[in-house]
This record gives C-alpha cells, sequence and structure tokens, in this order.
C-alpha cells in the first residue's frame, strides 16, 4: 500500500509546461531513493490553478506546490516525504479559494465562493482508476436508479432539481428528458455533446479528463429515463488526452458490468460509442451535431422538429452537454431538493468557467448560481493584475457579450446575464483590462464566429461579414457616421433572423460593446483615436526628448523606419512605420511613445 | 383546424402545415428563396421570416409549423426592412453583371430585389471569388453566381440520389462543388441539368455552344442538318412568355431553324420510332430467351451515365439500342449523305434537344460513325429560343413548315417519347403486333401515364403476361432498380428517364416564367398534354405504321436487330469509376 499520493495537474496549461517531464522525474528520483513501493503517482484533470502551473499536490500533510520545475524534485521529495514538512519555496500558502477548497473538501461550509459538484472528483481521483471513482461513489447513483427508481421517478427527480442544460441556452434538462421519453420509437438515442469549441474554454475537457466515470454514469440514467439503449459522445478530436481516458473509462465501465447488456443485473442495456468532431465550431449546435455524426456536413436544420422528437437517423434523441450529464448522479445520490437548494431562483446549482484574460488567476473555477461577477473576478480570481483598471468582462464565449464595471454586481444565472446584455453560454470568461480597446475585441470575437460560421443561412454568412468589415473599417481609422447605425440595423437583424444559435448571437460582442462603450466607437470614428492603443491605423510612434541617440530602435526596426546620427535625437518616419512595435521594447530609456 | 391570425385578420386553417402554406392559400405570398415545394426545407435564405407575437425572433414561415392561436405578421416594417437587408446581403455578394449575365430578366433573385424595393444599397464589400468550372460537357458551374440557397444540392441528392454537389467550406467562404472540388467532368455528375432548372441565378448554367453553331450556319461548303427532339417543341412557347402547354410550335420552330440557316431539318421523333422498332425487336428476342430480363431501356443520355457509375450490376440488363438522337445522327452520316451524295465530313449534325447530358451523350467516342461523331453540336431548348430571338426571327408568327425528308415523317408513338411512361406506352404498340400480329387497340395506356414516381402496369401478349414498369427521375430509378436487384423476374420490361417528367422535364428547358416554379407539376402535366394531343391528332400511332421507317429497312438497314442495325444503331456500356465515388470492391465489403 502506498502511503504518499503525488498528484500531477494533467491539463494542457500545465502539460504545455512539462508536466509530462515531471512524472520521469519523480519515478527516477523516487527509484533512486528506493521509495517507489511508497509512492503513488496520479495524474489529475486540470486542477484551475493555471497561472501557478505545473502544479503538484502531495498528500498527506495536504500541499500544493506550484511552478515546479525537474531540478526542484529530490528537494521536493527530501523535504515533504522523508523528513515530513512541507517544502516552503515552491508550496502555495496563500488564501487562494481553490487551495481552501481543496483543504476542507468535504465540508460544505467553507467552501466558500467555490462550490465544486461537476468538477468534485476532478483532481481528487486518478482518472484512470475504476476503483478511485467507486471509492467516491462512483455508480452509485446507478444503482440506485435501476433498483429503486423507475423511469418516471428519476425524470421527476431531474426535473425537480431545476437542472438547466449548460451547453449555454438553458433549457430545463428535465422537461427535455420528459420530452424524449413520451416519443414512441423502436431505438433512441443519447447524445453527449462534448464538442466544445470556445476559444480558451476547457471546462469540458477537464471534466472528462479528470472524471470521466461521471459522465458516462450521467448518461447511462439519461439513457434508463429515456428509454434508450444507444449513448453516443461527440467529442473534438482535439482533445486526445479527454479521448483517451473516456476509451478507457468506457472499457472498464463494459468489464465491471456499466455498460453492456443488463447492467448490474437489470433489465437495462446501454453502451456508448465515441464519435470524433472534426473541430467545427457549429457542431456544438444540436443539429449540426447530428447530422456530422450521421456523416453529413455539420450543418444546423431548422427546428421544429426538435431532436427530441426526431434526431440522430430521425430517431428521438436526448442531447446534453458534458457538464449537464456530470451533475446527474450527484443529483441522483443527493436528491433533487438538496441540488435545488444552491443557486437562486430560476438557475439552480453550480457553473463552472473558464477564467481567463487580464486576470490574477487565471483557470477553472466552478461557483454556484447567483455568485456575482464581482465576486469571480476579485475574491476567485484575484482581481486586475499589473495594478490595470478592470474595463470589462465577456461571458458566455465569443458570442457573448462584453459587460462594464456597472453589471459587475450581476448574478450568474441564465436570465440576468441576457438582461444585462450577454449570455451563460457554456462557460467562458474574459477578462480586459484599460489595455483592451473594445471595438478591437468585438472585431476580433466577430472575426471568430464568422470564420466558424456553417454559411447555410444569409444573416450569419453574409451579415457578420459586412459587420466586420465595418468594424475593419473603423479599426483602421476609416470609420465613417451611419457605420454605428449600420452595424446596429444587421446585428439586430442577424439576431432575430439566423437559423441557429451562432448567428443568433454572433452579434454579441459588437452589439453590447455599443451599448456599453459607445464612446470608444465614437471616439475611432471622430477623433480617429484608440485610448487603449491597440488599433494599429489610429496611432503613431514618435522619438522623444528622452533619446540619447543610442541606435538600438534604428538596428531593430525591420523596415529601416528609423533615422539618427549616434548620440542625436532619432526620428520615425511615420509611413515607413509598421507599428510593430520593436522599438518601443528595445529602448531603454522609454523614449519611443504613441501619439 | 386551427384558428389562427396573420396580419390582425382571424382565419382557420388546416392544422399540419407550415405558415407558409397556410398563408399561400389564404392568398398572402411570403416572399421566398431557397424554399423549392419538390424539396426538403432548408431554411438557409431567411426572406420568408415572419414575426410572430410570442417569439423573440423571426420564424422561417417556410420550416414552422402553424398552430392554435397563432398571431403571424408578414408584412409590419420591422420584418419589411429585415427582409429587405437580408436580400441585400444576398446581392452583396453577387456579381453586379445582371445585364450580361444569360439570365438577365428570368432570374428569381433579381425579380425578389426588385419586389423587396432595394434601391440603395447600405453594406457593399468584398465579394467571393471562385474560378468558373467548364471542364463538363454540359454543366458550366460559376460559384461567384451562387447565392448558397442549396436547391442544387437537393436536387441532385433528393431527388436525383446522384449527391453530385456539397456544400464546402465554411462562412463566407462557403461554396456549392462536386466531391474534393473535382472538375465537374470527373465528378459523378450525371449532367442531367436539373440543377440548372432549380438554380434561382445563373450559378449554373448549360456549356452553351449557340455562338460556335452561329459560325457554322454561315460557312455554305456545309451542310447543315438539324434535328428536333419531341419535348422542344412542347415547351419553347414558354420561353417566349406563353403560359406552359399553350401553344405547340412543332412547325413553326421547323421553320425558324430554315430561316437560321439550316438546309434541312429532321424530327428525332423519326428516329424514336426506329428505336422502337429495334428496341421492339429487342424485347421480344429477350423474351425469347435471347438475352436478360427485365430489359431496361437505354434513351436517355443522364441514366447511361448514372448506369455506368452505379449500377455496373444491371449493364447486360439494358437496351443495347442507342438513342433516338444518335441513330439520327448516325443516319443522316451514313444512309442521308449518301443520299444527298456528300462527304459525311461535310455535313454538320446538330441536335435541337431539352437535354443537357444529350451534350455529353454526343461527345461519347463509342457512338462516334467511321470515327467521327453521329451528333456534332447539342443545343438546349434555351439555346435555340436564344438563337432564334438572337437572329431576329419571329417564332409566333412564321409560316409553318414541315421536316424534310427521308428522316421527318413520324408515327404517334414517337410524339410521346418525350414523356415519362411515352417510350414504354409506345414500345408496347409495336410489340404487342409484332408478337401477336394484330394490332392493339386500347394503345393509350393510362396506367403509365402522370407523374407517380415508380408507374407499373402489365398486359397480356398471346396469353402471357407482362409486366412493366416505368420511372422518372433518377432517383425514383434507385428505387426502381433496387426492386430489381432484389428480384428479376418481377418485371419484363422497364422504362428509365433521368429527369422529373421524363424528357418535357430536361435540363434544357426554358426557365420558368414569372407566375411559375421550375419543375412544377402543373408546367410538366401542360407539357405532357402538348404531346399527347399531338399524337391523338396524328393519323399514324404506331411506330411500324410508318412508311419512311419501313422504307428505310428496305432501302438500308435491312431488318430490325440485323447486321446494318448493329453497326449503326446499337452500343454497348462499359463501368465508369469517376472520383468521389466509392468503388463497387469495396461497397461490397
Amino acid at each position: 500500500m502506498s502511503r504518499y499520493v503525488i498528484t500531477l495537474c494533467h491539463g494542457s496549461s500545465c502539460m504545455q509546461k512539462d508536466s509530462q517531464k515531471l512524472r520521469q522525474a519523480f519515478e527516477k528520483e523516487l527509484e533512486k531513493k528506493k521509495l517507489s513501493e511508497k509512492v503513488k503517482i496520479n495524474l489529475s484533470g486540470c486542477l484551475g490553478m493555471c497561472s501557478h502551473g505545473p502544479i503538484v499536490i502531495i498528500n498527506p500533510r495536504y500541499t500544493v506546490y506550484g511552478k515546479v520545475t525537474e531540478n526542484d524534485i529530490p528537494e521536493l521529495i527530501e523535504s515533504h516525504i522523508i523528513k515530513k514538512e512541507p517544502f516552503k519555496r515552491l508550496a502555495i500558502e496563500e488564501d487562494h479559494l481553490f487551495n481552501r477548497f481543496y483543504r476542507v473538501f468535504g465540508d460544505v461550509k467553507f467552501f466558500g465562493k467555490q462550490m465544486r459538484i461537476v468538477l468534485r472528483n476532478c483532481g481528487i481521483i486518478d482518472p484512470e482508476n475504476m476503483d478511485d471513482y467507486l471509492s467516491v461513489r462512483g455508480y452509485e447513483a446507478l444503482a440506485k436508479v435501476l433498483t429503486k427508481m423507475n423511469p418516471e421517478d428519476v425524470i421527476r427527480e431531474v426535473k425537480k432539481s431545476g437542472l438547466r442544460g449548460r451547453g449555454g441556452a438553458g433549457f430545463p434538462t428535465g422537461i427535455k428528458w420528459e420530452l424524449t421519453a413520451k416519443e414512441n420509437s423502436d431505438e433512441k438515442f443519447v447524445i453527449c455533446n462534448a464538442d466544445e469549441g470556445d476559444p480558451g474554454a476547457f471546462m469540458d475537457r477537464s471534466t472528462i479528463e479528470g472524471d470521466p466515470h461521471t459522465v458516462i454514469e450521467g448518461m447511462i440514467i439519461g439513457g434508463y429515463a429515456v428509454s434508450s439503449n444507444k449513448g453516443v459522445v461527440y467529442i473534438r478530436a482535439e482533445y486526445p488526452l479527454a479521448i483517451k481516458r473516456l476509451e478507457k473509462a468506457i472499457a472498464d465501465a463494459r468489464k465491471e458490468g456499466f455498460l453492456g447488456e443488463h447492467i448490474l443485473g437489470s433489465n437495462f442495456s446501454f453502451d456508448i460509442e465515441i464519435r470524433l468532431g472534426a473541430g467545427a465550431f457549429v457542431c456544438g449546435e444540436e443539429t449540426a451535431l447530428i447530422h456530422s455524426i450521421e456523416g453529413s456536413r455539420g450543418m444546423p436544420r431548422p427546428r421544429p422538429p426538435y431532436p427530441s422528437v426526431s434526431g440522430l437517423f430521425g430517431k428521438p434523441t436526448l442531447i446534453n452537454n458534458v457538464e449537464t450529464w456530470a451533475n446527474i448522479p450527484v443529483i441522483i445520490l443527493d436528491g433533487a431538493d438538496w441540488f435545488s437548494s444552491i443557486g437562486i431562483a430560476k438557475s439552480k446549482g453550480t457553473k463552472v468557467f473558464a477564467l481567463a484574460g487580464k486576470i490574477a488567476n487565471t483557470g477553472l473555477v466552478e461557483v454556484p448560481m447567483g455568485t456575482t461577477l464581482r465576486q469571480i473576478i476579485y475574491d476567485i480570481g484575484g482581481g486586475i493584475p499589473n495594478n490595470k483598471k478592470f474595463k470589462a468582462i465577456q461571458t458566455g464565449g465569443p458570442s457573448g457579450g462584453c459587460l462594464p464595471e456597472k453589471f459587475l454586481d450581476t448574478k450568474i444565472d441564465y436570465e440576468s446575464l441576457v438582461a444585462a446584455g450577454s449570455i451563460m453560454g457554456s462557460g467562458g470568461m474574459i477578462v480586459m483590462d484599460e489595455d483592451s480597446c473594445m471595438v478591437n475585441i468585438a472585431k476580433f470575437f466577430l472575426e471568430f464566429t464568422q470564420n466558424e460560421s456553417c454559411g447555410k443561412c444569409t444573416p450569419c454568412r453574409e451579415g457578420t461579414k459586412r459587420m466586420l468589415e465595418i468594424l475593419t473599417r473603423i479599426t483602421k481609422g476609416e470609420g465613417v457616421d451611419e457605420d454605428i447605425v449600420n452595424l446596429k440595423r444587421l446585428g439586430t437583424m442577424i439576431k432575430k433572423a439566423s437559423l441557429c444559435g451562432l448567428g443568433q448571437s454572433a452579434p454579441n460582442p459588437v452589439l453590447s460593446t455599443i451599448n456599453n462603450f459607445m464612446e470608444e466607437y465614437v471616439e475611432h470614428i471622430k477623433e480617429k483615436k484608440c485610448r487603449a492603443g491597440c488599433c494599429q491605423g489610429l496611432f503613431a510612434y514618435a522619438i522623444t526628448e528622452k533619446c540619447i541617440g543610442c541606435g538600438v530602435c534604428k538596428k531593430v526596426c525591420p523596415v529601416a523606419a528609423i533615422t539618427g546620427e549616434p548620440r542625436s535625437k532619432h526620428k520615425i518616419d511615420k509611413n515607413k512605420c509598421i507599428k510593430c512595435g520593436l522599438c518601443v521594447k528595445a529602448c531603454k530609456f522609454e523614449a519611443i511613445k504613441k501619439a | 383546424m386551427l384558428n389562427i391570425k396573420i396580419n390582425d385578420k382571424s382565419y382557420q386553417v388546416e392544422a399540419g402545415q407550415t405558415i407558409m402554406q397556410a398563408a399561400d392559400k389564404l392568398g398572402f405570398h411570403i416572399p421566398r428563396l431557397c424554399y423549392h415545394p419538390r424539396l426538403s426545407i432548408e431554411g438557409a435564405c431567411r426572406v420568408c421570416i415572419v414575426e410572430v407575437k410570442g417569439m423573440r425572433n423571426y420564424i422561417a414561415s417556410c420550416a414552422y409549423p402553424v398552430s392554435e392561436g397563432m398571431e403571424i405578421f408578414t408584412n409590419t416594417a420591422e420584418i419589411r426592412q429585415a427582409r429587405r437587408d437580408i436580400v441585400e446581403l444576398i446581392l452583396n455578394n453577387h456579381p453586379q453583371d445582371c445585364h450580361t449575365c444569360e439570365r438577365d430578366g428570368i432570374c428569381e433573385l433579381q425579380r425578389l430585389t426588385y419586389a423587396m424595393g432595394i434601391r440603395h444599397r447600405h453594406f457593399e464589400g468584398e465579394r467571393k471569388h471562385y474560378e468558373k468550372d467548364i471542364s463538363s460537357t454540359s454543366v458550366v458551374r460559376d460559384p461567384d453566381k451562387c447565392i448558397l440557397c442549396g436547391r442544387c444540392v437537393r436536387i441532385c441528392s433528393e431527388v436525383q440520389k446522384v449527391n453530385a454537389l456539397g456544400h464546402a467550406w465554411r462562412g463566407f467562404k462557403t461554396v456549392v462543388m462536386p466531391a474534393y472540388n473535382m472538375p465537374f467532368n470527373e465528378s459523378v455528375c450525371t449532367t442531367c441539368g436539373q440543377c440548372i432548372n432549380v438554380c434561382p441565378t445563373a450559378a449554373f448554367v448549360e456549356k452553351s455552344c449557340a455562338q460556335d453553331l452561329f459560325k457554322k450556319l454561315d460557312n455554305s461548303s456545309l451542310v447543315k442538318v438539324a434535328q428536333i427532339a419531341p419535348s422542344v417543341r412542347a415547351a419553347i412557347a414558354e420561353a417566349f412568355g406563353f403560359e406552359a402547354g399553350s401553344h405547340c410550335l412543332e412547325k413553326e420552330l421547323t421553320a425558324a431553324l430554315r430561316k437560321l440557316g439550316f438546309d434541312y431539318v429532321f424530327d428525332t421523333q423519326f428516329s424514336a420510332d426506329l428505336t422502337i422498332m429495334e428496341e421492339a425487336s429487342e424485347f421480344l428476342e429477350r423474351l425469347k430467351g435471347k438475352g436478360k430480363l427485365p430489359m431496361i431501356t437505354s434513351c436517355s443520355s443522364a441514366w447511361m451515365k448514372c448506369l455506368e457509375q452505379f449500377y455496373q450490376d444491371l449493364i447486360p440488363y439494358v437496351s443495347t439500342c442507342k438513342s433516338p438522337m444518335s441513330m439520327l445522327g448516325s443516319l443522316v452520316k451514313t444512309y442521308f449523305a449518301q443520299k444527298i451524295k456528300r462527304d459525311p465530313k461535310e455535313i454538320v449534325s446538330v441536335a435541337i434537344m431539352c437535354c443537357t447530358a444529350k451534350k455529353y451523350e454526343a461527345a461519347r467516342k463509342e457512338l462516334y460513325v467511321d470515327g467521327a461523331p453521329a451528333v456534332d453540336m447539342v443545343v438546349t431548348t434555351r439555346e435555340i429560343s436564344w438563337m432564334i430571338k438572337s437572329a431576329g426571327i419571329d417564332l409566333m408568327h412564321i409560316k409553318p413548315e414541315e421536316f424534310d425528308k427521308p428522316l421527318g415523317l413520324s408515327s404517334g408513338a414517337g410524339t410521346i417519347f418525350g414523356v415519362t411512361g411515352g417510350v414504354m406506352e409506345a414500345a408496347i404498340r409495336t410489340a404487342y403486333e409484332l408478337y401477336t400480329g394484330e394490332p392493339l387497340i386500347d394503345i393509350e395506356i393510362n396506367d403509365l401515364r402522370g407523374f407517380k414516381g415508380i408507374k407499373e402496369g402489365k398486359l397480356e401478349i398471346d396469353g402471357k403476361e407482362i409486366r412493366v414498369a416505368v420511372a422518372h427521375g433518377l432517383g425514383n430509378a434507385n428505387e426502381l432498380l433496387e426492386m430489381v436487384r432484389k428480384d428479376k423476374e418481377r418485371f419484363h420490361f422497364i422504362e428509365i428517364m433521368g429527369c422529373p417528367g421524363g424528357c418535357i422535364g430536361g435540363g434544357g428547358q426554358p426557365y420558368a416564367g414569372l407566375n411559375s416554379l421550375p419543375l412544377d407539376e402543373s408546367c410538366l402535366a401542360a407539357r405532357a398534354d402538348a404531346l399527347y394531343n399531338l399524337d391523338r391528332h396524328k393519323t399514324i400511332r404506331r411506330s411500324h405504321n410508318n412508311p419512311d421507317i419501313r422504307r428505310i429497312y428496305k432501302e438500308f438497314l435491312g431488318k430490325p436487330l440485323g447486321e446494318m442495325s448493329h453497326k449503326l444503331l446499337h452500343t454497348h456500356y462499359k463501368p465508369k469509376e469517376p472520383k468521389g465515388i466509392v468503388p463497387t470492391e469495396i461497397q461490397a465489403r
């Protein structure tokens, strides 16, 4: 029996920072110190503390270590495992909520502002080990459902829990299940939508990487509730680790009798197959996803009929997002009453967000519904780094709205976010500070949605292109007065006339920035000025009196735009300058400024 | 019945229909573009949007069902502007070359633009650009003009089940293309041209040879010979603004072709009679055990390409007869050349066809006669209409003229070749008599008429039950042929035409008029009636009674299935495996 457990974060951020090599280094060092028998190494899904990566947790005497390198390992083992005292130099002692959460795991009162339901096992169990999952009450919900509940009971429980779709639209999950269960058909399908496409979002990936069995268990319960025997996980091929773990989890579950014929000796049979997506953003839309599984091009179709009536291969299909599925076992085990006590009025439970952008603690956070944006940014996220000022927060991925300071006390729930001009989306959350130009940000997101439009319906395909052209013009200093009117006119029309959710939400970043940061648009258009200094068409570099004529800037300029004699003030030719900014970085005297 | 309100007025409508269907019946015409009644609902163009009370977004009326108490608004200021903007967006990514476009004046987008009242452009910008694909013998694909309504993709997959086209790439770059963006001529395209028929703009047009033909007509050293397909006469008046079926311009067209510069104008119906002689004889041979049954007809060029690609196992079942066009072409270059004592090389043989696939057929090497094409050029109904207009010929007031001899006289059986079921009907008229020696009394076989996808019939020949089946459109053909694959005994004789409605619905027929839709069934029915009327008014209605047919056998061909026939009137088909098709040996795995 191992006495120590070293947990290595295997999220993408930490992997990039060489957590792979760390594992080998640990193994080597343990071997050397003849500790291999005593210490077990676990790989976990993303622990959500990306900015401190690579993260290592050693138990017992729980300590989180950050920014661990190969060279630190001998000392780390020496200190924590041999001398039995935490290795101070790398230990993260700060009162980070993440940290607090892990220390007190199990004691609800101290969860603080984070609360982990979906990610409850992530980083705690070995995702590739069935016994680990079983030890945290894994598949107990399934057993309960199969032995003590009939399908109607399950649906009643899910309905009562108030769980709503975590993919973004927030459709009540129980009602979806009920609709699918109601259909008479020789065959029904259950789909897990793991086509997480928002740039920077990795909630679903982390859930699967950290706790694949939870998703599988949720799907089996869903299959039982709607009497389906066939589940499909549609996951993007860019998630190799998630796919690998899911494959292993499915195989293990089959071996243990949780999947396959007569699950746990009951009359219910269910199996799951994995289908890989090629990475089209639009395939997160359910009808496009279904087309993609069927082998066609991933393009949405008009609804109704909804998938609950006619879905995969024309059969009634229950389709939920990864996060939704991960909630199911908890709801069954701990009951709808408990679940619905978390959150607020119309939004129950928790929501996972991928916190990114200009914020101290980037990473994954899971908070109860009703938490305010301010709490996430300042209490959990640690505020804006480098003493910069907060400017805006964007929720809901590339098609969410950008909310300014005055909305920071908005509670996170489906309705409040929409009322504020944004969306819940699948959980992207990007913080922007004063260095972000809101016109440029709007352009950036629209560029993404325009490129990812499936090209089927006119408003989304053609309309977003024209909006993008207008925005590009504005950021180049070529904006004209009617641009704002036209952006609003197109944006409103695209939102209301597009075929699917992609088009219906694509104009959000533009419309919300026009609403909340109108002054920046006006500045760009009328004064040809970008206050954040982002829009290259709207500023020029100039050399100030601080210049001592060292000539460094002249050397680094790739287009030979800088001239000047040694020891005398240099000059930038504005016509030649491409505004790459290399000279600014090279100048030791801060003599080059934007003007 | 449901109670709904449209624009604040109450109506009762039947349940189970879409908003658009309900509105259509109540006298509203919600503007539309990608919608087509014969195709599945795409919901792509968003032109047919309406407002529905209680709904946050606009609703595509083509796709959304009516429900009790629904309050629909089709014409508010807001929806008018949204619709206008959507059409403008389409227009802004479309070449602004209406005046030089082939569909100027007969373009659905143009009409819609006019109706939306777009007088000012708000959102001009970049336009997509892709190279034209002119590789096909029959169809030119111009993605620049494509507005991505998806009708071509749908007709090709749903009605024809060929699946030669699909959407590719994303966003603003989205384009419709054959598999792997291969040139059209290397794709599975059967060249039927139905994509042209349903395209609202000029993104698909036929590969025109009208200008080349004008040049040839000017060359006095050549003998210019034309032949006219049955369906051309039934539909050409539509290209001159007349309702479908209102005028059948057979003799007028003959006169117009002479005015254009043709020396001889023959009738493809003559060779249709000849086809019947050969095909009926072939069928009777097979019935006697010499060859495989069921026998499947081979007149439709699109069907032939389809056969070679997708039904290679059925090749032995297909009649070896060439199509009437190729038969006539062969005779022009041999029998007729001898008659007028000219070198076949000095003869230009031109076919006026309702069909784009005939252009492909004319280029088939195996149909060449003595190393030269039997048919040098194929022009469609649309092309010849344009040529007539361009040459300043008044088709509507021209003095009618007769076809030339010896390849111009035809029976009513040859006439009905142009409509689905017609070949079968004509063949039965002759086969019956050839077999029994007695004429068939009731020669109009109603079971084989009309536009049901697959029509079945049976008759008795000398006490033996003969079961026949007819399919029109390659999708219906697929269904019928799957039946055949399962049960070879079920039918004895099968007619297949590649286009919906048969040749009258061919890919080269005039575009839909102001008040009609392409492939509208009432339009097809009117064209079919025109041909049935011609048949009814003919004194000779059976191919074997055509005196010129008898003469040509006597003078030149000998007898049906004879040596000369085999050389000039029959051919064989080989498997083809274009790119984008799964080879049969892999399919079998």
